[in-house]
């Protein structure tokens, strides 16, 4: 009961998470605030940058409309790619979920597999596919006689969302599958039982209990797809850029770092309010189901 | 004429029966228990009559109709379950409405059922709360009112007291009983545990390996089982190797030094059968020694060691002094407590 061992014993959870907390200001948290601190420094072409206290990316951003456009069009496109997985991804994880056994893991793993291979490995796959006249869906297409010109898909929005939504998928399946897990397996018969219909069991057994998970997988959809650098630039490039092109452009092309370091913090910061907020959101309206 | 009748019913899961040649015949109002150990197929079973399963052979009727034709959303079955499957996202109201919205009852007469549901199971009040703010007990109870409220033509009950606590399950044995009998409704459950078994049914249906063993009133299985497996199964049970002896006469029955007159028509090594409360201690009879000498409040329990192998005496604890552990005794009982399996016809 002395006092020491209580001062101890206090102290060593924090002895304990030492090192991993060290880690994580090392290479988060300073970076982080680095980058913060440099939006608001001056760059000039000739000057480069000049460490003081300016507005003027912050101003530059606000007031330009291209700015805007970017922001919008990253967050229209991650709208659209979370409301296509979970358009796919929810029944996908449904259907699985209901398999036997061994068709159940061989299932798993080719809903999986694709995290183990390279996003950009991936997302050049849809390029070859559809990338222009030499794209091999488009040529056998145009050879066959069904179109005259390729299918527009690279440098398109369509394109992006559909190659994001092929790449996030795994997590919105995931994400409703483990929400699946949670149902008790006889809650189909229960409602049978009582009367209902398959279509009735899914929309009022069924999807309100999965509901949980299929917001937690959009979440985590929404901010990797609003983040998400690989696929946009590469369906995308320099023609139809996001913000995290924009900013990787600002930072390497026309090293405007102070600039490049703004759109990415605001970036951050929206996806931040964005994330935190809906989660919020969800957890009040589902307290019943999640605990 | 029966009321839900099931006719030589079987189920195969690939090459292994799990139910096979299943018949019963179940009255209107009645009470029957599915007993039997885990996987003797009772659950197969019950999940058959629900429809979840459809049987290899055989046919179930209800009202002479074969529910095979019947979509299990059609039947109109109440069931508890045993994890009660209640729906996390409604309320209790909800979760017994349910059942009503799907038969398109008008709203009035849903809340007027609903409330009356809750009420005779005890959770006026409730209506309200999620499941999940429920104790076990109280969630059985939703389950029983969600099944009940839809008037059900059979109720079925797959072992839904299994996750209460042994006093809760008591008190909801009571209350079940109380509730079947006001309403009348048919009811069959699947159970493993014999004295619930005993205690809620009229008529209990014993299974082992997907077998009936014996399908009787709790009186008949318990008093006059048909197999040792159901004398095994249902309560303790001594089992003593005996002889009946036809070369004497009379001819005797004799296990050990014990012997009584010779049932008719049996001779040969015979299997003698006894329940530990009949067995006195007297001055003649099987000669054994007691092991230990347990005290359980309202009863004593021996454990000996006879000249025909270990043996189990229970005594009413009426204030008699009783033997101590040590003491040699002789063990004796009516011939007509015995019940007598194997031999030959003679």
């Amino acid at each position: 009961m002395s006092t020491a061992a209580d001062e101890r014993n206090a102290r060593a959870p924090w002895a304990l998470t030492a090192p991993a907390l060290m880690l994580f200001v090392g290479v988060l948290l300073i970076p982080l605030a680095m980058t913060v601190m440099l939006s608001f420094h001056d760059w000039g072409q000739y000057k480069g940058i000049e460490p003081v206290f300016i507005l003027k990316n912050w101003h530059e951003i606000a007031t330009d409309p291209y700015y805007a456009e970017m922001f919008w069009r990253t967050f229209r496109i991650a709208i659209l790619t979370t409301l296509l997985t979970a358009l796919l991804g929810a029944p996908e994880a449904y259907i699985l979920n209901r398999m036997s056994g061994r068709w159940k893991s061989i299932f798993l793993l080719v809903i999986l597999g694709p995290l183990l291979i390279s996003v950009v490995a991936r997302t050049l796959g849809w390029a070859l596919l559809f990338g222009g006249s030499n794209g091999l869906v488009n040529k056998l297409l145009m050879s066959a006689g069904v179109i005259r010109s390729p299918i527009p898909f690279m440098f398109t929005e369509t394109g992006m969302v559909v190659a994001l939504a092929h790449v996030m998928m795994p997590f919105m399946v995931l994400s409703v599958w483990a929400a699946l897990q949670r149902l008790d397996p006889q809650i189909e018969n229960a409602a049978m039982s009582l009367g209902a219909g398959p279509i009735t069991i899914i929309r009022r057994i069924i999807m309100p209990q999965i509901m949980p998970g299929v917001l937690s997988g959009a979440i985590i959809v929404f901010s990797l797809s609003a983040s998400a650098f690989a696929t946009p630039a590469i369906i995308g490039g320099r023609r139809l850029k996001v913000a995290a092109t924009l900013a990787y452009d600002e930072f390497l092309n026309t090293l405007n770092w102070p600039l490049g370091a703004a759109v990415a913090t605001l970036l951050l910061v929206a996806l931040v309010l964005i994330v935190v907020g809906s989660n919020a959101l969800i957890e009040r309206r589902y307290a019943e189901v999640f605990r | 004429m029966a009321f839900l009748e099931l006719d030589r019913v079987a189920k195969q899961f690939g090459a292994q029966t799990v139910v096979d040649d299943f018949s019963l015949a179940v009255g209107k109002g009645e009470f029957i228990s599915f007993l039997g150990p885990s996987g003797c197929g009772k659950t197969t079973t019950l999940q058959m009559i629900a429809g979840f399963l459809d049987p290899t052979r055989g046919a179930i009727r209800l009202e002479d109709k074969d529910l095979a034709a019947i979509h299990p959303a059609k039947r109109g079955l109440g069931i508890v379950f045993q994890s009660y499957a209640l729906f996390p996202h409604m309320t209790a109201a909800e979760n017994v409405a349910f059942g009503l919205e799907m038969r398109n009852v008008s709203r009035a007469e849903r809340a007027e059922r609903v409330r009356a549901a809750l009420a005779m199971v005890g959770l006026a009040g409730y209506e309200d709360r999620h499941p999940r703010r429920m104790s076990g007990g109280q969630q059985q109870r939703v389950a029983l009112a969600r099944a009940l409220v839809i008037k059900p033509s059979v109720l079925l009950l797959d072992e839904p007291l299994s996750n209460l606590d042994a006093k809760l399950r008591e008190e909801m044995q009571i209350e079940l009983r109380q509730i079947q009998r006001t309403i009348g409704t048919t009811t069959i459950l699947v159970t493993h545990d014999q004295n619930e078994a005993m205690s809620l049914s009229d008529r209990i249906v014993v299974m082992s390996q997907g077998k009936i063993e014996q399908i009787g009133t709790p009186q008949e299985t318990y008093e006059k089982p048909a197999s040792a497996f159901v004398s095994q199964f249902l309560g303790k049970t001594n089992d003593f190797a005996g002889t009946i002896d036809r070369t004497a006469t009379p001819a005797r029955l004799v296990a050990g030094s014990w012997n009584a007159p010779a049932p008719a028509g049996l001779s040969g090594p015979v299997t003698v059968s006894i329940r530990p409360e009949r067995i006195g201690f007297g001055d003649v009879g099987l000669s054994a020694k007691i092991v230990t000498r347990i005290f359980q409040g309202n009863h004593w329990l021996f454990q000996c060691d006879s000249e025909c192998g270990p043996a189990i005496v229970i005594r009413q604890n009426d204030g008699k002094t009783q033997p101590v552990e040590g003491e040699t005794v002789r063990l004796a009982w009516r011939p007509e407590d015995m019940s007598v399996r194997g031999g030959v016809s003679a």
